[in-house]
Parts: structure tokens; C-alpha cells; sequence
């Protein structure tokens, strides 16, 4: 079975998530910014459960024209999903770890059928 | 319950429950097949502060227990008889558990709920007997009043020893030495030393007290008499002016862990305590690992050219180094090279001990030891369970005392 069925649309607001297991492995989908993301859900540190924690907005530095600091600020667009473990953050319509952008998570290919989304299991994305 | 993300949305979680959290862990375990060796977790944590009533029971002196409990009601907003850390070790929320962990719920009746929750880890990852310390009172050593540092250590040492280690054979505990002290700390050995449980003693070493002073001459001769080791916990402190150099957490926690645990050695080896003290066990705790080649060259360079300034010395510094113990975590593993090297230069076969330093955000899993593809199986078993059974006499057998959950 290729297709893990994941929820009726209405059931999937914006922003959240759902946590799906097909023959032993788990895999986080969001719904976020109109898109939808699968990974799968083992940190690439030490086995967390990255998929289950909080969202946080990228934490950027803010620099004057003269290279001067100013502040921070929370990124407008880009948010990444923490593993509750440890910390690891991650991009989330990407999947790169935001700390080394070499390291990501398994991703799997997200499906709408009809009002019902699906995540399609044995089409991972083999370029990980 | 809810969590606090930066965002628009409130993310609700269920009770929270460590077993759930570490369900990845215990598969691991079974896995690896943690059931055929035991584990021993040589530096783990509880939150102390959340019984701290029940400790405050075992405070002699009556003023300081009135300041401790009044201090501890619902509207004390500015008092405190603990000093505290300026630090951020939740990452602004991002580790949950910092803020959910004091809902957890342990079965009414059942074991001291400190000791319930430590179990309930242990057994998630698969960890048979775990060296039990404190968590705010890492800090203890900076508090500005000596006789608080005594009267609250000596408490927590009371009620850790009745209430926790007398009852339960899977954790054990180095207890804490009020090191401001040199009398109070040669006191806490005679009174604690022979106590159910306890395996060693403890100095945490963010303080201002240099180890090779004659005053701890005493208590270093009684720990050999006694056959009990002495370990070096690391932690910051934001406010020494040397960190307070560093504008980012992730500085202070890189380089704090690390720096008191440098000046404390460096102090032991030049000023030839191990010549002093040939069977006295010493361990050095939470620092990671990277530190261990940094010191061994630096000071074998250093030694060579400076012979004269370290007359006690029969070898080199490092030659003492690799007779000293060293708990894992945080290991750092991001050059595995490296990291292989550290191991060889340390002998870690029989000198390196795992630690979790569970439940804090940095802990490390027994896998961080057992997946090392350059370790031998035999290496794995040492490290995670053999070599402290050996240290501290647990007399562990076959038996795996942790039911993975």
C-alpha cells in the first residue's frame, strides 16, 4: 500500500500536523502556508521525534548598512520544526537541517484525492 | 496544556508522559539489544527544586528553614535562599519538557515521585543504574552565604540518601561536597560516606575554591581510606567576568561546562595530588570529551620546557590524565576521526564511563556509545556499563535490571 491516508482537508487546518506510521515508520505531515510536507519523523541527530515539536520562525540577525548589529527578529517567511530532544531545527518545506543544510530529513511525497490528502510512502525522494 | 511558540498558534499536547517522549529511545534499545549487558548512567539528573519542601524538612537550622520556606510560598516573588543562573537552557521552549515536565504524574502510593520519574526514564532507554544528582543546585558553590551552601547541601543530602537512594537499588548517588567549606566537606564524608547508595562525592565545579589548598589534604586522604571516588561537575556561570564576555548562551554553556573543569585539573595534576593520593579515583563530569587531547598536549608541551614548576610530577600530565575517569556526555561527535583519536589518547576501553545527563536538553543516549563503528563490541559493553560497575562496586550482574518499555 504506497498511499497512507492522512486526513480530510477540513480536519488539516493551517499549521498543524499529523503524525502517520506505515510498516514501522513514522511520518510527520504539516500543513503550512498553503503547502503540504512530509518527512520522516527521526531527528538526524539521535532519533528524536523531530516531526512532534514546537514550530518556531527562523531567528534572524538584523545588521546596519555599516555592518553594525541591531537586533533580532523572527523571519516573516521561513519557520522551522524543533526536536523536542535535543533542539535540531528544521526547515520546514524543505526538511534541511537549518543548522548544516547538508543534513536532512527523508521526504515523502504529499497527494490530494478528492477532500482527502495522502502521503505516498514508497515514493520518497531518493536525492536524501 | 499549552506550548508558547513564537507564532500565532498554540500547539496543545496531551499530559505530558516521558515514556512517550523517549519511545524512539526504547526502540532503540530493543534494537541494539540493551537486554544482553547492563548500563550504567554515570551523571543524570532530577529537579530537586520540585521537592524542595520535602527537603526544607531536613533543614537544622531553624532560621535559615523559616527563610527556605517562606521563600518557597506562592507570593515570595523576591525572595529566594537559592542563587540562580542567568541561562536559557530551554532554548526559549523549544525543548518542551522544561516547561511540562513538573505536570507529569507518577502513581499515587507508589515510589517518591523524583525517584518514580528517573525510573520511568531509565527504563524508556534502557539505562539498569543511574548516578543521581541534583539540577539547581549546581549553582550552590557561587551562593554568596557559605552556611547556606552547608545547610541546604546538607539537607538535600539527607533527604536524597532516606527518602530516595535507601529505597531504591538502581540509583545511586556522588553526593555533594560544600567544597566553600574544607571542614563541612571532610564532615559530609564522614557522615555520608558510609549511607546506602552512595557510590562517591561530588564538587561542582563552578566556584572559587582551588583544589590543591592544604585545608582538602584531609578529605582527599579519607576519600582513599574510604575507597570512594571524587568527581568534577561541570556547569556556567554568566556572571564570572570571563563569560561575561560572551553575549550568547550557546557560548557560555560551550565554554562555562568546560573552563572550571580545566582550571580544577590543571590545579590537580601540577600541583601532584594524584603523587599525594596514588589510589584516590578522580572523575571529571559533563565537560564532553573534546577538552581531554586540548589539555594532555598543552600541558605535556608546557611540562617539558617548565619541569621545575611541577617538581612532584613523576610522568607526564597526560600519563595522569589517563588514569583519571571521564563520564561521555556531551560527546561531541562531529568529526568522528577525532573523535576515535580522543578515545585512543584517553583509553577509553577502561577509563571513559557513559553518562546521559538525562533529562537535560543535551543528554546523550547509550546509542551515542553503542553506534561508534570503531569500537569493538567488548569497548561498547565497558563504556556503557562495565568500567563504572568496576569504579564505583555496584556488583552488577548479568541480570538487566531495566524493563524497557
Amino acid at each position: 500500500m504506497p498511499e497512507v491516508f492522512v486526513s480530510n482537508i477540513g480536519d488539516f487546518p493551517e499549521g498543524d500536523r499529523r503524525i502517520v506510521f506505515h510498516n514501522g515508520i513514522e511520518i510527520g505531515v504539516f500543513h503550512w502556508q498553503g503547502g503540504y510536507y512530509a518527512y520522516q519523523n527521526q531527528c538526524v541527530h539521535q532519533g528524536g521525534p523531530c516531526c512532534e515539536g514546537v514550530i518556531m520562525h527562523k531567528v534572524e540577525d538584523v545588521l546596519a548598512p555599516d555592518k553594525t548589529w541591531l537586533r533580532q527578529t523572527f523571519s516573516e517567511n521561513d519557520a522551522h520544526f524543533v526536536c523536542p530532544w535535543h533542539g535540531y531545527e528544521y526547515d520546514i518545506k524543505t526538511g534541511e537541517c537549518a543548522g548544516n543544510r547538508k543534513l536532512r530529513l527523508q521526504s515523502y511525497e504529499v497527494v490530494r484525492r478528492g477532500q482527502d490528502i495522502y502521503v505516498m510512502t514508497e515514493n520518497c525522494h531518493e536525492d536524501i | 496544556m499549552d506550548l508558547h511558540p513564537n507564532d500565532f498558534r498554540r500547539m496543545s499536547v496531551e499530559e505530558f508522559d516521558t515514556t512517550k517522549l523517549l519511545a524512539h529511545a526504547s526502540k532503540q534499545a530493543r534494537d541494539r539489544g540493551y537486554d544482553r549487558f547492563p548500563i550504567v548512567d554515570v551523571d543524570s539528573h532530577h529537579y530537586e527544586n520540585e521537592s524542595m519542601r520535602e527537603i526544607l524538612e531536613y533543614l537544622d537550622d531553624p532560621v535559615l528553614r523559616q527563610l527556605a520556606l517562606a521563600s518557597a510560598g506562592p507570593n515570595a516573588k523576591n525572595a529566594r535562599i537559592m542563587n540562580t543562573m542567568v541561562g536559557y537552557q530551554d532554548m526559549g521552549g523549544r525543548i518542551p519538557r522544561y516547561g511540562l515536565r513538573s505536570s507529569e504524574k507518577t502513581p499515587p502510593g507508589g515510589d517518591q515521585r523524583d525517584a518514580a520519574l528517573t525510573k520511568r526514564w531509565m527504563d524508556a532507554v534502557g539505562v539498569d543504574v543511574a548516578v543521581l544528582f541534583p539540577t539547581p543546585m549546581l549553582a550552590l558553590g557561587v551562593h554568596p552565604q557559605v552556611e547556606v551552601e552547608i545547610a541546604l547541601s546538607r539537607a538535600y543530602n539527607r533527604w536524597l540518601c532516606e527518602r530516595v537512594l535507601s529505597a531504591e537499588p538502581r540509583l545511586v548517588s556522588m553526593l555533594y561536597l560544600p567544597f566553600n567549606d574544607p571542614d563541612a566537606t571532610y564532615q559530609f564524608v564522614k557522615e555520608f560516606g558510609e549511607k546506602k547508595g552512595v557510590v562517591g562525592f561530588l564538587i561542582t565545579s563552578t566556584r572559587y575554591r582551588p583544589v590543591h589548598a592544604n585545608q582538602y589534604m584531609k578529605t582527599y586522604a579519607l576519600l582513599e581510606e574510604m575507597r570512594l571516588p571524587i568527581a568534577f561537575h561541570g556547569s556556567y556561570h554568566w556572571h564570572d567576568q570571563a563569560q561575561g564576555m560572551l553575549n550568547r548562551f550557546i557560548s557560555v554553556h560551550a565554554l562555562g561546562f568546560v573552563w572550571y573543569n580545566m582550571c580544577h585539573l590543571a590545579n590537580w595534576i601540577i600541583n601532584g595530588i594524584p603523587e599525594r593520593f596514588p589510589k584516590l579515583k578522580v572523575m571529571w563530569l559533563e565537560s564532553g570529551l573534546a577538552w581531554i587531547p586540548f589539555m594532555m598536549q598543552r600541558f605535556d608541551n608546557e611540562y617539558m620546557m617548565r619541569t621545575s614548576e611541577a617538581p612532584a610530577l613523576k610522568k607526564l600530565p597526560s600519563d595522569y590524565m589517563r588514569d583519571m575517569y571521564f563520564a561521555s556526555q556531551p560527546m561531541e561527535i562531529t568529526d568522528m576521526g577525532l573523535l576515535e583519536n580522543t578515545l585512543r589518547v584517553i583509553n577509553a576501553e577502561t577509563q571513559l564511563v557513559y553518562s546521559s545527563d538525562y533529562p537535560h536538553w543535551d543528554f546523550d543516549l547509550p546509542s551515542t556509545i553503542y553506534d561508534l563503528p570503531f569500537l569493538s563490541e567488548t569497548a561498547k559493553r565497558n563504556i556503557l556499563g562495565s568500567n563504572a560497575n568496576r569504579l564505583f562496586n555496584l556488583k552488577l550482574g548479568a541480570e538487566k535490571l531495566a524493563r524497557v518499555a
